[in-house]
């Protein structure tokens, strides 16, 4: 856990590419993306059916690990609207007990806008964007909000060459009022942080990549 | 001997030939009905013997339907092959439609080709995947008399060998009255094809036919001044000697190893064309556009010389070349003869070829394959069994073609020479996997695409998955790429996504013979300029070719026989006799370590003479392991050769590095945990059909992003690591990228029979190896974090202001 301060909160961010928010005892992760396999096995592409299992994991881990009261999922937490009918009965469990165990949030985003059902089938609220101790969350940043903002969406991801080898991370994107998250699903990729389309939501204001590695924050100026 | 008929007769009389012995043997095993393999060298007319058979027949018995189908591993094969035979068949005025069917055909000849197929089709095995694919295929084929390889020496014992050898089972079945004939370069082993192409491994099915053999070939060592470097690999010292080879003959083609290094040497030949001949450059990376201009214009014999890489190698005839000339070391002796073999297409004249070693060991490397050459020894072809992939791929054809009992294809699969011990219990998992993934949680069971009804066929669920298979069937796997542009839309070729991430504007590289500036990465395509500035090279990635174990065991040789000294250069036998006084020569059956200090660094220098790709996957573990022992490595070279490594504390005992447990524990750890394995799955993944190929221009732009196959691994290695891709990502990792054959024969050598001499400074020996040093790039040993830290701490330097 390495903390850092944004927007005169104290965040922490996570290895696995959560944020912690200890004031609040919160967590938060975006773009889940579950049952993404099931759903390109319905198109003949049968990718393994553990990403829903593997992904719900790794969030329990952290919630357990962090003592976690409170857990707000940054939108796209499914593949697509039908993903939450098609979890595995005990994956399903897996994600009831979690709901049940913590105050639970879906902020719906783009994959899975009809998210009403999510609610009655896996626990937790579902809201569109809510402001929270002076930070709005939701799920795709806007280039025009002037007021602190934390969203996901576009999987952020480092991609460096070092010494002729590549190395490419999830990242935070931060600048000075918009930080945005990585993907947090097992299966699901990523886009350059630099990218013009990441670049657009921070409406091209300064930024940095922020990487968690062996207990520091590694900070990369996204070149503008 | 057979009798040709008259009209053949008298076409070969016409042109003042004769038919040669093996080409008549060729119709005597047709006569006989019995399938044949025809080993001969290049210039010999093979593919006439191939064909000759084919054209007797439909002389003697006229037929309006499919009766030869030809296969060859390149399409531009295929299509100079379609010209050769076209010639005789109109002067002879013969009614027989010669026609190619390959991706490029246009899908309304496609579509025509089912319905009224002409009398010899030539394809490539990918093609007949396909074709097999079809309703109709049992239609077309059913009449079919005879099936020609081409260039089988080339791929029968790869994946598209694998795929071909599953296509031929399933002709035999529809086509009981098939022959088969293959053509070879010369082999080591012949008996290995003819298993292959029986199927069965029945030898006796397949007649062997032998050419005569040419003229010995014309090789030479080129030496520029008397001398051999110390170092380097490319011989791009002696551009201004082979500038002069080109100017005098009539065409020259210049191979080398890679295709970074041919644009080297392109640019280097281009820097000392006074008379300003005309040059061209060929490799695979280049648009396939401006390689067909330049194959035409050898054709028409418009160029004086050709730099050309691997691309060049197989059958097409590429005109009148009289030189071909070896960039650096020529790692095998087929692999050398296959090149000589583009020079010169008449038998009775020898072929002439120059070598340039890059350096003095590929020296003895080269003076080991003219040797080899010369003794008619050939590498050996190693033959393993049919990968798992491959035979997903084909289940799904078949399921395409028509319904079909798991018993009966079963038992066609084991016809195919690769597949004939496949267990079935094996073949059950790969029909699990095609039709639902094959997990053990059974979770895709509503999501099939395949099924087995009541009536004990299994069938393809809904059309849309025989389409889906259709555009993604294929052998070939290649990296993600980016295509090289000029802002006018104009391309010039692809290079690696991975090479053009290190690439940033302003920055310059050579490709297809011009210094390129970058100018931004626009979607698919990387937008450049031609600029004056000097450049960069490409670095294409991809496997090197290791030397091959015959001319290593010559090498070998050549360092422990004194005797074989006086025929090399002064320089190099100089080397030998101060390493003798110095140290020690290696001794074959032992392995030789040298150690030494070196400027505040220890150094430890392996000559193992194993490849390059073993003793990269060597190197590795053998430095993770001086890690743990705490001798602080901080890198190490490998070559073909010998590795180096270096650290800060000595190695005074190298024996416990090398111990042969670490094929046991550490391998299986690194390989794991290595790129080698994403990249072997990635490629498993895509012909199996677990994901889908990403088509040129369908590539997601903006938000959302495809899944990548590395994720896929992981989750997969992570939940369920006996899964059938990761076993066959394995199985390729292990054969194909570490050469973990000839890392265990290495290790077998070190147990008890390492000799280890502690000098107090480097050997003459060690010299090539260590000045690699600083110019291979290593990053092993580090992982991943380190990396990032310390590249963040150079930004921070960098971005600093004060």
């Amino acid at each position: 856990m390495v903390r850092f301060s944004f927007a005169g909160a104290e965040l922490a961010a996570l290895a696995p590419g959560a944020l912690a928010w200890p004031a609040r005892r919160a967590l938060l992760v975006a773009d889940l993306h579950l049952e993404k396999a099931s759903f390109y096995a319905l198109g003949g592409q049968m990718l393994p059916p553990y990403d829903s299992h593997a992904t719900l994991g790794e969030l329990a881990a952290l919630v357990d690990a962090t003592g976690a009261e409170e857990v707000w999922c940054l939108g796209d937490s499914f593949h697509d609207t039908e993903g939450c009918e098609r979890l595995a009965p005990e994956t399903r469990d897996t994600l009831r007990r979690l709901t049940s165990a913590t105050r639970w949030t879906w902020i719906a985003g783009n994959h899975d806008l009809h998210a009403a059902r999510l609610a009655d089938h896996c626990g937790g609220r579902v809201v569109g964007e809510v402001e929270v101790d002076g930070l709005l969350l939701r799920h795709e940043a806007d280039p025009a909000e002037p007021r602190p903002e934390l969203s996901g969406h576009f999987h952020p991801k480092l991609r460096m060459t070092i010494r002729g080898k590549h190395v490419a991370r999830r990242c935070f994107v931060a600048s000075a009022t918009k930080l945005i998250l990585p993907a947090f699903g097992a299966l699901t990729g990523g886009m350059d942080a630099g990218d013009p389309a990441i670049r657009a939501a921070l409406a091209h204001r300064p930024a940095d990549a922020l990487v968690p590695v062996a207990g520091r924050l590694l900070r990369f100026p996204i070149t503008a | 001997m057979s009798e040709l008929p008259p009209i053949l007769d008298r076409w070969f009389a016409g042109r003042g030939w004769t038919p040669r012995r093996h080409q008549l043997a060729m119709l005597d095993a047709a006569r006989a009905g019995q399938s044949a393999l025809l080993v001969a060298p290049t210039g010999a007319g093979k593919t006439l013997a191939g064909f000759l058979p084919s054209l007797v027949e439909l002389i003697e018995q006229p037929a309006d339907t499919l009766h030869t189908l030809y296969v060859s591993p390149l399409k531009a094969l295929a299509v100079d092959v379609q010209r050769n035979l076209l010639g005789p068949i109109e002067e002879m005025g013969l009614p027989i439609r010669v026609e190619t069917r390959t991706g490029d055909t246009p899908s309304d000849r496609k579509a025509r080709q089912r319905v009224k197929p002409p009398q010899m089709l030539l394809t490539t095995p990918e093609s007949l995947s396909l074709l097999l694919s079809y309703p109709d295929a049992a239609q077309m084929f059913a009449g079919l008399k005879t099936l020609v390889i081409d260039e089988v020496h080339a791929f029968a014992p790869t994946k598209r060998g694998d795929l071909l050898a599953l296509s031929m089972a399933r002709l035999a079945r529809l086509a009981p009255e098939m022959r088969r004939v293959a053509l070879s370069a010369t082999v080591a082993e012949p008996d290995l094809y003819r298993g292959w192409l029986s199927g069965t491994g029945d030898l006796d099915a397949v007649r062997l036919v032998e050419g005569d053999p040419g003229a010995d070939p014309d090789i030479a060592i080129l030496l520029p001044h008397g001398t051999v470097p110390w170092a380097g690999h490319s011989g791009r010292y002696a551009a201004e000697q082979v500038m002069a080879e080109i100017a005098a003959h009539r065409t020259t083609i210049i191979f080398c190893n890679t295709r970074s290094l041919a644009e080297l040497i392109f640019q280097d030949l281009w820097a000392v064309n006074e008379a300003h001949l005309p040059i061209g450059i060929h490799h695979g990376s280049l648009d396939i556009a401006a390689r067909r201009k330049v194959e035409q214009a050898m054709a028409d014999g418009r160029l004086r010389a050709l730099v050309a890489t691997a691309s060049l190698d197989l059958g097409v005839d590429w005109g009148d070349v009289d030189l071909v000339i070896q960039m650096g070391a020529p790692k095998g002796s087929s692999r050398l003869l296959q090149r000589i073999g583009r020079a010169n297409h008449r038998l009775d004249v020898s072929s002439k070829a120059l070598i340039v070693p890059g350096n003095r060991f590929e020296y003895l490397e080269a003076r080991a394959a003219v040797d080899a050459v010369e003794a008619g020894e050939r590498d050996p072809d190693i033959f393993r069994e049919g990968a798992l992939d491959v035979l997903a791929q084909h289940i799904m054809a078949m399921a395409s073609a028509e319904p079909f009992a798991r018993d009966a294809l079963l038992d066609e699969v084991r016809e195919a020479a690769p597949y004939a011990t496949l267990p079935a219990e094996a073949f059950d998992r790969v029909l699990g996997f095609v039709a639902t993934g094959g997990y053990a949680l059974r979770a895709y069971d509503r999501y099939r695409r395949l099924t087995e009804g009541v009536d004990g066929l299994w069938r393809v669920t809904h059309p849309r998955f025989v389409t889906q298979f259709r555009m993604n069937a294929g052998i070939i796997v290649e990296a993600p790429m980016l295509t090289v542009r000029f802002r006018n839309g104009r391309s010039l070729g692809k290079i690696e996504e991975g090479f053009a991430a290190t690439l940033s504007p302003k920055d310059t590289f050579f490709f297809s013979g011009l210094s390129l500036e970058v100018e931004g990465v626009k979607g698919e395509d990387l937008i450049v300029r031609a600029t004056a500035r000097p450049a960069r090279i490409p670095t294409y990635g991809g496997a090197r070719m290791p030397i091959s174990t015959n001319l290593a065991d010559r090498v070998r040789h050549f360092l422990h026989e004194p005797e074989q000294w006086p025929r090399f250069p002064d320089d190099v036998r100089d080397w030998l006799e101060m390493q003798q006084r110095r140290s020690q020569l290696p001794a074959p059956e032992r392995l030789l370590i040298e150690t030494f200090p070196r400027e505040g660094r220890h150094y430890m220098v392996v000559y193992s003479f194993e490849g390059w790709n073993a003793h990269q996957s060597l190197g590795m573990l053998v430095t993770r392991r001086m890690e743990t022992a705490g001798l602080q490595p901080i890198g190490f070279v490998a070559s073909d050769y010998a590795i180096a490594t270096y650290s800060l504390k000595p190695v005074t005992d190298p024996r416990p590095l090398f111990s042969p447990d670490i094929l046991e524990h550490e391998f299986v750890d690194w390989v794991q945990e290595s790129a080698l394995l994403k990249r072997a799955f990635r490629e498993v993944a895509v012909i199996g059909g677990l994901v889908e190929r990403q088509h040129p221009g369908t590539r997601k732009t903006g938000r959302q992003v495809s899944f990548s196959t590395d994720l896929i691994y992981d989750v997969l290695r992570r939940y369920e690591p006996s899964h059938l891709l990761l076993e066959a990502a394995w199985a390729d990792a292990k054969a194909r990228m570490t050469d973990v054959g000839r890392l265990g024969r290495l290790l077998d050598t070190a147990a008890g029979r390492i000799e280890h001499v502690a000098l107090d400074r480097v050997s003459p020996l060690a010299v090539p190896v260590l000045v690699l040093i600083g110019r291979e790039r290593v990053a092993q040993g580090t992982v991943d974090d380190a990396l990032l830290i310390e590249a963040e701490a150079l930004v921070a330097e960098a971005m600093n202001e004060r």
